[in-house]
């Protein structure tokens, strides 16, 4: 069976590993590379790399340090942030990416993701959705963001999701901006939104707090897989915790052999 | 069976080929071989894999464009010449399926030299199926020495090769329905799944191909499949 993924995130500026609440009050964590190794010894069973400074700057992506990183770890890595050409996610994917996400490049020019599947194949092609909670209206729905919360889309968050899985999504990086970096738990709601209309993987992120969190997010949200960033920079809770958790609660988690001596 | 090693081999390196055919990241495949005790040579004609100890071919996507760019660089029929001439190959993902007769994802001709064709995952409740799942070995190889049973590899795809004669299976994986995860027909080794992205169990994986590799048991234990 499947295992439910746990995917620590390397929020990336300026080369450095940085703490999980977007943009503001940026603290260092770390070095991209080191802690990639880290996360493997740990047991991660991916790493989301996203380069969160190269779309504000209109750069592309940090190619050196992902191929640092690629080469410290042997497990998966999604590369984010830059992409904005086909040109741009092969570069990326031969500096050592398995998949690549893409966000804002998407939301300007969809025909970003249909090309990059046509060419590497949808199973490498990730699109990162930010996500806002709308104010008003009988129903919960979402507005996409971009720029890391900062412009608003008026794109509808379901079917935004839903028109990037019919152009060659393969897996959908859904991330609650309004629970991101509040501790406050994934947005299950919006999470159960978008799971019950597609039918790629979708890796909830933004608000975990601690364990039960994860476990929410696949049980109520119908997660594939579940990312965060500054609970295990911070060694507030162990990987290992965390898939503790998801195993007494039922599901699929890897645990990973012992390195070879 | 097995010829015995060389006083040397244990300590040669061998020299393995990863065929680059602009199907992605070479990178892992390159770190994970070089870890085990490879050299690796990064092969885009097949002038640069000729004195190769073992080839290997890793990628994702479909099978039409890589075979496309296969042909463009010259490297269909040497890599067909490879196999039917009984030398060590590797098939990693797309790897593995380019080994059948064609795919139901493109319709495209493949290489045949497996018999059967690539189909789509059946029964899967998401897809592509990404992330890591049980490898279930239908019979014993080398090739997973070490490895505990049912140990969890990296997938990342939404179609595998279904082989017409049972006898190359060497391992399955269920994801809704169950499918072929690893082939072994003679010198020809094939994993659906990504031992270089694969952690420590994916290491061990590599590493048994290479010591197989320096003591020469690749080749010299492996009977054409159906003689006895």
């Amino acid at each position: 069976m499947l295992c439910r993924r746990v995917i620590p995130c390397l929020d990336v500026a300026n080369g450095r590993v940085v703490k999980g609440t977007r943009f503001v009050d940026l603290v260092d964590e770390g070095d991209p590379p080191e802690l990639a190794e880290r996360y493997a010894a740990e047991g991660a069973d991916e790493l989301v790399f996203l380069d969160i400074t190269a779309a504000p700057e209109g750069r592309g992506t940090l190619l050196d340090i992902v191929e640092r990183t690629a080469r410290r770890a042997f497990i998966p890595l999604t590369v984010g942030g830059g992409v904005r050409s086909v040109r741009d996610m092969r570069d990326v994917l031969r500096a050592g990416a398995d998949k690549v996400s893409l966000n804002t490049a998407a939301v300007a020019d969809p025909t970003l993701v249909s090309r990059c599947a046509a060419r590497f194949g949808r199973q490498a092609v990730v699109v990162a959705i930010d996500a806002r909670r709308r104010a008003s209206g009988p129903q919960p729905a979402w507005e996409v963001v971009v720029r890391g919360g900062r412009d608003a889309t008026d794109l509808d968050a379901v079917a935004w999701a839903e028109r990037v899985v019919d152009l060659g999504a393969g897996e959908l990086l859904l991330t609650s901006i309004d629970r991101d970096g509040t501790r406050s738990g994934y947005d299950t709601d919006l999470l159960r939104a978008i799971t019950s209309r597609v039918g790629v993987p979708v890796i909830a992120s933004g608000g975990a707090a601690g364990p039960a969190d994860f476990v929410a997010a696949i049980r109520d949200g119908g997660a594939d897989a579940v990312l965060a960033a500054s609970i295990f920079h911070r060694r507030t809770h162990s990987i290992t915790e965390v898939k503790e958790a998801m195993a007494a609660a039922g599901l699929a988690v890897r645990i990973a052999a012992e390195p070879a001596a | 069976m097995t010829a015995p090693p060389a006083p040397n081999a244990a300590l040669r390196r061998p020299r393995i080929a990863v065929v680059d055919y602009g199907a992605g990241n070479l990178v892992s495949i390159d770190q994970a071989l070089d870890r085990v005790g490879a050299d690796v040579v990064v092969a885009r004609d097949a002038e640069a894999f000729r004195d190769a100890d073992a080839l290997v071919v890793p990628g994702v996507g479909a099978a039409a464009p890589a075979m496309e760019r296969l042909a463009r660089r010259g490297l269909v029929d040497p890599v067909r010449r490879w196999i039917e001439a009984r030398r060590p190959y590797l098939g990693i993902c797309l790897g593995l399926q380019l080994l059948f007769d064609g795919s139901d994802e493109d319709g495209a001709e493949t290489l045949g030299i497996i018999p059967g064709r690539t189909t789509l995952l059946g029964g899967a409740p998401t897809l592509p199926h990404i992330g890591w799942n049980q490898v279930e070995r239908v019979r014993d190889h080398p090739i997973f020495d070490g490895i505990r049973p049912a140990a969890d590899f990296y997938f990342v795809h939404s179609y595998a090769g279904s082989p017409t004669d049972p006898e190359v299976s060497l391992a399955t994986t269920t994801h809704g329905g169950t499918f072929v995860s690893a082939v072994v027909r003679d010198n020809v080794v094939g994993v659906q799944f990504h031992p270089e992205r694969s952690g420590a169990d994916g290491l061990r994986l590599l590493e048994n191909a290479v010591a197989l590799l320096r003591t020469g048991a690749w080749t010299a234990g492996r009977e054409p499949a159906g003689v006895a």
